[in-house]
């Protein structure tokens, strides 16, 4: 069964418009826990308390306020809070369009599909026009009383909208010191290199699976029947030795593999 | 990934989370033999103007967790992780069992493939983190971040950490690594799965022209930081200190309790970290 939309909206550049739907780009895979109490395992409630006497706060007594200076708070009422919600709107307007490589990629966040809602033929020249001119959309949305920024791109034959962080959320490593500490010798530098090279490979998503989550719900299944396996305790290693000759072992080993492939 | 994954490690850790500049997470990063003991640290921060639940009084309130039977609050040692196998049966998985379950050789980041930076596709990026030399590692890991910078090579590995496994990959700016955790294949929608089907008609090439002049003329080599300047979060500033300028709605609280009200400056402990004094 196909995925439902989870909103319908309008993309527009400059004065055109091209309806479309929204579809969430990704699957929650995660192994789902809940908190349990450890006596009933039933799960757990939760609430809000003071933390002074313990006694709780019901929900329609609860303000927000916000931290201004340590331990001064504004409150901030719920007519407050509406009136800095964004302007409900069903437009994804397009501002500008920059090179992919002008977007870093510690912005992207979560992608999405657009999918045509009646004009199909707008849609695809869009998607044509992107790949031509090798170029992503910066677009602005609000959705849900929330404003977004993201990113318009052509993947395939398809559009797919990414939410973009802010600024503010993200660091980059240009604020940041270079980390201290010596300088690897040319020697070593070299043999570094040919060791990245011995190992350079293309991205090819398929070949990475999580095996990891696998193990966890066979673990779950078995433990339900009552046949938990006795797991080892994990051990902890650390070896020291020179990063030249540790270098070379590595460069030997790769070698030797390469040659009998 | 964080919604509902309940884990009992993540209660106690956050509760302390305020309580010093501790890494997110330490382990080993390997190419070849060469290991490289190393500190993760966020490389994003969340929302910088977060709201706090007061009491009728302004006193600023904790959240606990109750039982349902006794409706008596519980500390975090009071309470499992559980599965729910059946409607309200639950099969508990301790600590313990999840880290057991990783096996020796995953709890490494161990880079196996090297690609060029720019050739992973967006959708798969979720989350940033910069890695910091530990102590004793500064040589190798400089030599590991120069290697990679100068060849515009990203690292790839698939990695456990506190009870998920992760593939990231590593990329190499300004000296300093970072690695993005991606998600898998199965993780990610494909078209059909959101019924975008093959056929894609003929489109007139005059319509195309169109949107690529409109592209065109709204081209810019650069995207300007203002466009991703979150103005929601400003406006709540403006009026935040616009009413503490009027005194409306203010309240103070003592804040003699060591744990509140002290934010970590993530940018201080990345530097310090950075330093080698982390």
């Amino acid at each position: 069964m196909a995925a439902r939309a989870i909103w319908k909206g309008e993309l527009k550049i400059g004065s055109t418009k091209i309806p479309v739907k929204l579809y969430s780009g990704v699957v929650d895979r995660a192994v789902r826990f809940h908190i349990l109490d450890d006596k009933h395992l039933m799960r757990v409630k939760q609430h809000m308390v003071n933390p002074d006497n313990g006694d709780e706060v019901s929900s329609e007594e609860i303000q927000k306020g916000y931290e201004i200076e340590p331990g001064k708070f504004v409150i901030l009422t719920e007519k407050d809070l509406e009136g800095l919600e964004p302007k409900p709107s069903r437009e994804i307007e397009i501002m500008e369009f920059v090179p992919p490589e002008a977007i870093s990629q510690q912005w992207y966040e979560r992608p999405y599909y657009l999918a045509p809602d009646g004009d199909e033929k707008a849609y695809f020249a869009l998607v044509e026009a992107l790949k031509n001119r090798n170029r992503e959309g910066i677009a602005h949305w609000v959705m849900r009383n929330k404003a977004y920024v993201g990113a318009l791109r052509a993947e395939g034959d398809y559009l797919l909208l990414f939410t973009l962080r802010n600024a503010e959320e993200v660091i980059s490593a240009r604020d940041l010191p270079k980390p201290a500490g010596r300088a690897p010798t040319q020697k070593e530098v070299n043999m570094a290199k040919q060791l990245v090279g011995l190992l350079a490979g293309e991205f090819n998503a398929q070949d990475y699976k999580d095996e990891y989550r696998q193990r966890v719900m066979e673990f779950i299944e078995r433990k339900a029947k009552g046949k938990a396996p006795r797991l080892h305790a994990v051990k902890t290693k650390r070896k020291a030795a020179s990063l030249d000759s540790v270098l070379e072992k590595s460069l030997r080993s790769l070698g030797k593999e390469k040659r009998a492939a | 990934m964080a919604r509902t994954r309940a884990s009992t490690k993540r209660i106690r850790e956050d509760s302390e989370e305020q309580s010093g500049p501790r890494p997110f997470w330490s382990g080993t990063l390997t190419f070849g033999l060469v290991s490289v003991p190393v500190n993760l640290f966020p490389a994003t921060r969340s929302n910088r103007a977060p709201l706090r639940m007061l009491s009728p009084d302004g006193e600023p309130l904790a959240r606990r967790y109750y039982s349902q039977k006794t409706e008596r609050d519980l500390d975090a040692d009071q309470m499992v992780r559980g599965y729910e196998i059946d409607k309200d049966k639950y099969v508990v998985v301790t600590d313990e069992e999840l880290d057991r379950l990783a096996p020796e050789k995953s709890r490494d980041i161990d880079l196996k493939t090297f690609v060029p930076a720019e050739s992973i596709p967006p959708v798969h990026f979720d989350r940033g983190y910069f890695l910091t030399p530990a102590s004793g590692s500064e040589k190798a890991y400089k030599l590991l971040a120069e290697t990679m910078e100068k060849g515009g090579q990203a690292g790839l590995a698939t990695f456990v950490m506190r009870g998920k496994e992760y593939l990231v990959a590593i990329f190499a700016e300004h000296g300093i690594l970072r690695a993005e955790t991606m998600r898998f294949a199965d993780e990610l929608r494909s078209p059909e799965d959101v019924g975008l089907t093959k056929r894609k008609p003929k489109v007139p090439a005059a319509s195309v022209r169109k949107f690529e002049k409109l592209i065109s003329n709204k081209s810019k080599k650069q995207l300007s930081a203002t466009r991703l300047k979150d103005e929601q979060t400003a406006r709540l500033l403006t009026l935040a200190r616009k009413k503490s300028a009027q005194r409306k709605n203010v309240v103070e609280v003592e804040t003699d309790r060591p744990d509140e009200g002290k934010v970590i400056d993530l940018m201080a402990v990345l530097k310090k970290s950075l330093a080698g004094k982390g």
